[in-house]
């Protein structure tokens, strides 16, 4: 019994996939349960220590956290939460058809999760190559301009987009068409599942596209700018180029929200050349330490976002596979809990760090 | 030939019905803390935030991660990673929180003022 060779290895003790160091397939999943909630508390306390950073700060400073918010718009965080959410949701769908032996709709609702989190990333793209344009970086780079960066690069120009955006949008961009090619190769070929394969893949580059679109529609509608949506005003003054004397009245009332002095701002409309947003010589001295830990949580998040994808192209494969039976089922339920936590750790960062006032 | 394999008695497929439901859920209390941040006063936004997203975060692990028809012992280990983070933070801020005043007896050098913004 014991032969090295799996060719010969005795079928009729176990199924297919189940081990055979398992008494049975019960067993090898809830060994497997165990395995991935263990791996889920290892996540829990890799971010606590960001967590805890957050936590600090903001107790100890929360000046800092008050004045840098509003560079955050909270519309996009929103929008970002309910797809993950729905993400969570086509996840949970999944799993069940799984458990049901129903292979194409296990195939169909993975490939939903994981355009949505494809989605996910092409909204942070936006988020995060406008802050650059702006210079906000993590604290010991911060060097915030209320001029934006002008594009230099001819897709840039011609788009009107950052050139982060262009640097950023590359790696998809080459996944969407490589994916592409390969999804026609194949299925001309005669490998129609690998076909398949690159083809839902593409799909999900794609899903990237429909995010950083959607956003930047949005930063294009509110006039991009600090935050974007008018609805977050700043607490602090926009630069005014020409109304000085609105600058003094202005001064008086730095509290006030919702500032109704300081709707105006620049004349020029053209995002790249306009300068507005809050006056950078307000800022107490170390604003750029919440961008020092926004960066690090929702970059160690989208990091794991994207392994999300990685593990469900997965998942997705062995599903186009039809390996999924009702007593085997084990990776998707597993692969669903990390996605799952990724969600619920989204659930804390946006309010944490979108929704401070 | 699958003799001693009993093939559904352990799988459990949520309804369909619940998932959907706990999903409605979800995104009304998303709307509940947007439409609520910035609404109330200094101390409790926060609060107030962190405790719907303490009541989300319970929703997707009861119902999405199967929590309810969960073994108690991998609850159990979820639940442990949960209160040494706390025990993390609360620790931490206890201690730092103790020397938070004698912070600004040490010299530090002036940083140079940003630039105040461009008027082209």
């Amino acid at each position: 019994m014991a032969t090295a060779d799996t060719q010969v290895h005795d079928e009729h003790e176990h199924g297919e996939f189940i081990a055979h160091h398992f008494d049975n397939a019960e067993q090898q999943y809830d060994s497997g349960k165990l395995g991935i909630w263990v791996f889920l508390v290892t996540e829990v306390l890799f971010f606590s220590g960001l967590f805890v950073a957050y936590t600090l700060y903001r107790s100890h400073h929360p000046e800092i956290f008050d004045q840098a918010h509003v560079f955050l718009d909270k519309w996009l965080g929103g929008l970002n939460t309910v797809v993950l959410l729905f993400s969570s949701l086509t996840m949970a769908l999944g799993v069940r058809y799984a458990q049901l032996g129903k292979n194409k709709l296990v195939a169909f609702f993975v490939l939903i999760t994981m355009v949505c989190a494809a989605v996910f990333i092409g909204v942070k793209a936006i988020e995060y190559s406008h802050k650059w344009d702006q210079g906000i970086l993590v604290s010991s780079a911060f060097n915030y301009t209320t001029v934006h960066a002008v594009p230099a690069t001819a897709i840039g120009k011609a788009l009107h987009i950052s050139d982060y955006l262009v640097y950023l949008s590359a790696v998809p961009a080459i996944l969407l068409i490589g994916f592409l090619i390969a999804a026609v190769g194949f299925t001309v070929g005669g490998k129609k599942i690998l076909g398949i394969f690159c083809g839902c893949m593409a799909i999900t580059a794609g899903g990237y596209f429909l995010g950083a679109v959607g956003a930047q529609v949005y930063m294009n509608a509110t006039d991009g700018g600090v935050g974007g949506s008018h609805a977050s005003q700043p607490i602090l003054l926009y630069a005014q180029e020409d109304h000085a004397a609105d600058d003094q009245a202005g001064t008086e009332h730095a509290v006030d929200d919702h500032g109704d002095g300081n709707e105006e701002h620049s004349a020029d409309d053209h995002g790249a050349q306009a300068s507005h947003g809050p006056d950078p010589t307000k800022f107490v001295r170390d604003i750029g330490i919440f961008f020092s830990i926004y960066y690090c949580m929702t970059g160690l998040h989208a990091f794991h976002i994207i392994g999300g994808i990685i593990a469900l192209a997965w998942i997705l494969w062995r599903s186009l596979l039809g390996q999924w039976r009702s007593d085997y089922f084990g990776p998707v339920d597993y692969v669903g809990l990390y996605w799952h936590l990724v969600d619920l750790i989204w659930i804390f960062l946006f309010p944490m760090l979108y929704l401070i006032d | 030939m699958a003799d001693h394999h009993d093939h559904t008695s352990f799988a459990h497929p949520v309804s369909v019905k619940l998932l959907v439901t706990v999903f409605v859920a979800l995104i009304l209390l998303t709307i509940l803390t947007v439409v609520s941040a910035g609404q109330l006063p200094r101390p409790f936004g926060l609060w107030v935030a962190m405790g719907i997203a303490t009541v989300k975060a319970a929703l997707v692990m009861l119902f999405f991660m199967h929590m309810f028809w969960d073994k108690p012992f991998n609850i159990m280990a979820f639940m442990s990673s949960l209160l040494f983070a706390s025990l993390f933070i609360s620790m931490t801020l206890m201690d730092t929180g103790h020397y938070q005043d004698t912070i600004d007896q040490f010299p530090r050098e002036p940083v140079a003022q940003p630039a105040a913004p461009a008027q082209p």
